[in-house]
């Protein structure tokens, strides 16, 4: 079976992220020399300076190793997605995503300040989630997409309260800053909870168990996505966090033990569970699992050695990863499936494929001259070096670079030379822009391995550096570093990597077999979720019971106890009740109020409470003419005619009020009148002190002088507070939209 | 409503009305009124008209949909806000322009302030009038 391509692929939505995405890395290629040299770059624009809040970009080592990285596979992988997705629908909606998605990426490498980083680490988060639901029209992506989403962005939130934790310790968001003061996190008294809420967020980002289920799931996305985001760069922002913070939060025992521990877990699960797959594509996902585990593993530490071989780590395991995504991408594309027991010796159909296939799982086994033969000798080497545990972190690397050399075999090796079954028949090469990806980083991988020197003092050293504070503690990388301990553990590692791969049918059947009887992660999640809708749903029908006097019984009944209560509490004694010195006018207008109320609660019509409410509006507004407040006089008026105009409009269809409510009024005046005693004594307190006055003599100082108005109330609305009046309307704005929304839409019948 | 008597009344106040909220609007910085209660007064124009006509011919008088007024009173309030930024002040300050001022005469007085207040009267009137009309018309 061979998909049809269509021919035309040179489009301005392909291409123009390659060409973005070419130029940055160009650009940050360019700052080698800078960097390499041991110095770094530093811009600042501030944001909001009164928050401490800055757009400062920092480039050191560590940056500029992500960020080549996040750029060259980036051009690569949009190369590949311009020729896999051409003529799809929402081709030029993925090239924006995939663009912005490097974007942010970049953004979280580069950004000095943490609450700017925290920001981009959200856009990832945002942009991943859009990438995963791309085929939205699944219901399996749209699930793996909010999965992915929510679980990250709760370590989001956990990271945001670890970083205002830091702010508030060390009095600076600059990252570059808090760095340079050694102890401030480490020697502080809330050193434990930032350090929990910051692994918390990293772990979650980066599929530490028991969070990495959604990794696995994230597999939805297109392939050119899985071997971006889910492989080289975004899972890897956890791990970039991590290795940030190291010279301010590493070297205590409750950091060295937690990624230990969970790093170690995460490497040996993950590269059980990759052997159980039987899809390709899931199978690399938990090989990607397994090396971001080792990852925290090795960052654990503090000894060059470890740092060393994390950094080379991060590197290999880019380029033979995202390699190997493009190459099962390219075999699904071109054989139509990715099973691992449909495809057999697809080498002679697809020769380069074939041959970029073979060069990054090489890598990935750790053979020599590649790359991941140095990654792995110096995981090796690191693990020996820690202090504490090394037969515990040397056992944990061995099984697990074990099971890389059998997935090595499966995902490489079995599909294209394999002859236990028959090839795919009619299967071509692919076009040359899916080739180029994996094969110019499968090449790559193979060229670093035998010139390490290139990597190691452009990137690897000044990244060391930036980790553990000095360049020079960054161990060399070399091909035949003498026979020694590590030597041993590699041939240890081949023999038991070919004895899984030879026993690997026996051992998946084993693995299915123990992974059904025991709970899964993934069904713990739907339940959680199932459980969290029961909830609210449970909760909204308690308090959201759509009859409006429960909601404002709720709301007075609030009101009255708030006030009651610090009233109470707070009291300095009863006010003065004298008998007021006030003009017959206030009388009348006393008890026009007071009839217009006593109406509107003994009436049955609606129209004739409509109409008593109308009377206290307009004693209102006679108060306010009394007292000289002309303008909000006049609003009152016209606000209390137009309220029972339409209320009247609506009232006329309304049925009349029910004659057995009498019980109802009856509690409903205790609340009102305690409301209104509570109101009066409040309003009694408040007059009896002195007012100040130092507002109101601005405004008639300032009015005509300043503003050319001598109505003060109008000025101070469209001008001295023209801001607030623009919001104001803004708000009537949005609630004439609402209820015209709610007026026309048609009532839904509820299914209960 | 079949008042022969509301029918030509509402005709004739929604002209009053409309020509009292005007006066009311230009007045508002110096005297009572401004665009808040310019706009209540020329919605109410039109809710009575809507209650004496009906919401049709309420909606033709009126030519443009409420909600189009409104939010077109919200953008021009908004560029009275952002004309003070080309010259040079903070967002929303008073720009003002005396046409044949002299020693002792403040003359024709013209503001972005003026400005302000009329789209402030805009969304108020289009608010108030989408509100009414559709609930007219949901009854």
């Amino acid at each position: 079976m061979n998909t049809t391509l269509p021919p035309r692929w040179i489009t301005l939505a392909g291409l123009l992220p390659v060409v973005i995405a070419g130029s940055l890395f160009v650009w940050f290629a360019q700052m080698m020399p800078v960097i390499g040299a041991g110095d770094t770059l530093r811009v600042v624009i501030p944001w909001v300076p009164s928050l401490g809040v800055n757009l400062s970009f920092y480039i050191d080592g560590l940056s500029l190793t992500f960020a080549l990285l996040i750029t060259g596979i980036g051009a690569l992988v949009m190369l590949y997605s311009a020729r896999y997705l051409a003529g799809h629908v929402h081709q030029t909606r993925f090239s924006l995503f995939l663009t912005s998605f490097m974007l942010a990426m970049l953004g979280l490498v580069t950004s000095d300040n943490l609450l700017g980083l925290f920001v981009f680490w959200e856009l990832t988060t945002i942009t991943s989630y859009l990438l995963i639901g791309f085929s939205h029209s699944t219901q399996k992506a749209r699930r793996s997409a909010l999965q992915a989403l929510l679980l990250t962005g709760i370590g989001g939130l956990a990271l945001l309260a670890g970083i205002i934790l830091i702010g508030t310790t060390a009095g600076t968001f600059e990252m570059s800053e808090i760095n340079a003061m050694p102890g401030v996190l480490t020697g502080s008294v809330m050193y434990l909870p930032i350090l929990l809420f910051v692994l918390a967020g990293a772990f979650n980002k980066s599929a530490q168990f028991p969070l990495h289920f959604w990794l696995p799931n994230a597999m939805a996305a297109p392939t050119p996505v899985s071997a971006y985001l889910h492989s080289a760069t975004m899972v890897k922002a956890g791990i970039y966090l991590l290795a940030r913070v190291h010279p301010s939060m590493a070297g205590t025992d409750v950091w060295l033990w937690t990624l230990t521990i969970f790093g170690a877990i995460t490497m040996v699960f993950a590269s059980v569970m990759a052997l159980r797959q039987t899809d390709l594509k899931l199978a690399l996902a938990y090989t990607t699992l397994m090396a971001l585990g080792a990852l925290t593993l090795l960052l654990g530490n503090e000894s060059g050695y470890t740092i060393t071989a994390a950094v080379t780590f991060l590197i290999v395991h880019s380029l033979y990863k995202a390699s190997l995504f493009l190459v099962v991408g390219i075999l699904d594309a071109q054989t139509g499936t990715r099973e691992a027991n449909k495809l057999f010796g697809m080498a002679r159909a697809m020769p380069i494929t074939a041959f970029a296939a073979g060069l990054a799982a090489l890598s990935m086994a750790g053979f020599p001259p590649f790359l991941g033969f140095i990654g792995k000798e110096l995981k090796y080497a690191g693990a020996i070096a820690v202090a504490s545990e090394p037969v515990f972190v040397a056992g944990a690397v061995l099984i697990a670079s074990a099971l890389m050399v059998a997935l090595a075999g499966i995902v490489s090796f079995r599909p294209f030379w394999s002859r236990s079954g028959d090839p795919i028949e009619g299967v071509t090469e692919a076009p040359w822009p899916m080739l180029a990806g994996p094969l110019v980083l499968a090449v790559m991988g193979a060229f670093f391995g035998i010139f390490p020197d290139t990597l190691a003092t452009v990137l690897v050293n000044p990244t060391v550096g930036a980790i553990i504070g000095d360049a020079g503690d960054a161990k060399e990388l070399q091909l035949w570093a003498g026979v020694n301990l590590p030597l041993f553990l590699s041939i240890a590692t081949f023999v038991l990597g070919f004895a899984i791969y030879r026993y690997k049918l026996e051992l998946r059947a084993w693995l299915i077999g123990l992974t059904e009887r025991s709970p899964s992660f993934d069904n713990g999640w739907d339940k959680l979720m199932a459980g969290v809708a029961a909830g609210s749903k449970a909760l909204t029908r308690a308090i959201q019971t759509g009859v409006l006097r429960h909601y404002m019984l709720i709301t007075f009944g609030t009101a009255l106890v708030v006030l009651a209560v610090t009233l109470f509490l707070r009291t300095t004694g009863i006010p003065q009740v004298g008998w007021p010195d006030v003009e017959i006018w206030d009388w009348i207008v006393f008890l026009l109020v007071l009839m217009g109320t006593f109406l509107t609660t003994i009436t049955y019509s609606r129209i004739t409470a409509i109409a008593g409410l109308g009377v206290v509006g307009i004693g209102m507004a006679m108060i306010f003419i009394i007292y000289s407040a002309p303008d909000v006089a006049i609003t009152q008026l016209l606000v209390e005619t137009l309220v029972v105009v339409l209320f009247a409009a609506a009232a006329l269809k309304l049925p009349g009020l029910r004659e057995n409510t009498r019980g109802f009024r009856v509690f409903d005046a205790i609340i009102g009148t305690a409301f209104g005693v509570v109101t009066a004594i409040i309003l009694m307190k408040v007059t009896a002190g002195p007012i100040d006055r130092e507002l109101t003599t601005f405004f008639e100082q300032a009015s005509w002088p300043e503003a050319f108005g001598q109505n003060i109330v109008n000025v101070i609305l469209v001008d001295f507070r023209a801001l607030d009046t623009f919001g104001e309307i803004a708000v009537v704005l949005i609630a004439a939209i609402s209820i015209f929304a709610l007026l026309r839409a048609k009532p839904v019948e509820d299914k209960q | 409503m079949n008042s022969v008597i509301l029918l030509a009344g509402a005709r004739l106040q929604v002209i009053l009305l409309l020509i009292f909220s005007a006066y009311m609007l230009l007045r508002g910085h110096n005297a009572p009124g401004g665009g808040f209660i310019g706009g209540l007064i020329a919605a109410t124009g039109f809710v009575v008209y809507a209650i004496a006509c009906g919401t049709a011919d309420a909606r033709k008088a009126l030519r443009f949909d409420p909600g189009s007024i409104a939010g077109v009173g919200l953008g021009i309030a908004l560029l009275a806000g952002i004309a003070a930024s080309i010259f040079g002040d903070a967002l929303f300050t008073g720009q003002w322009l005396f046409i044949g001022a002299t020693e002792d005469d403040k003359g024709l007085p013209l503001s972005t302030v003026l400005v302000f207040d009329i789209g402030v009267y805009l969304v108020v009137l289009g608010a108030i009038l989408s509100i009414a009309f559709s609930l007219e018309e949901a009854v």
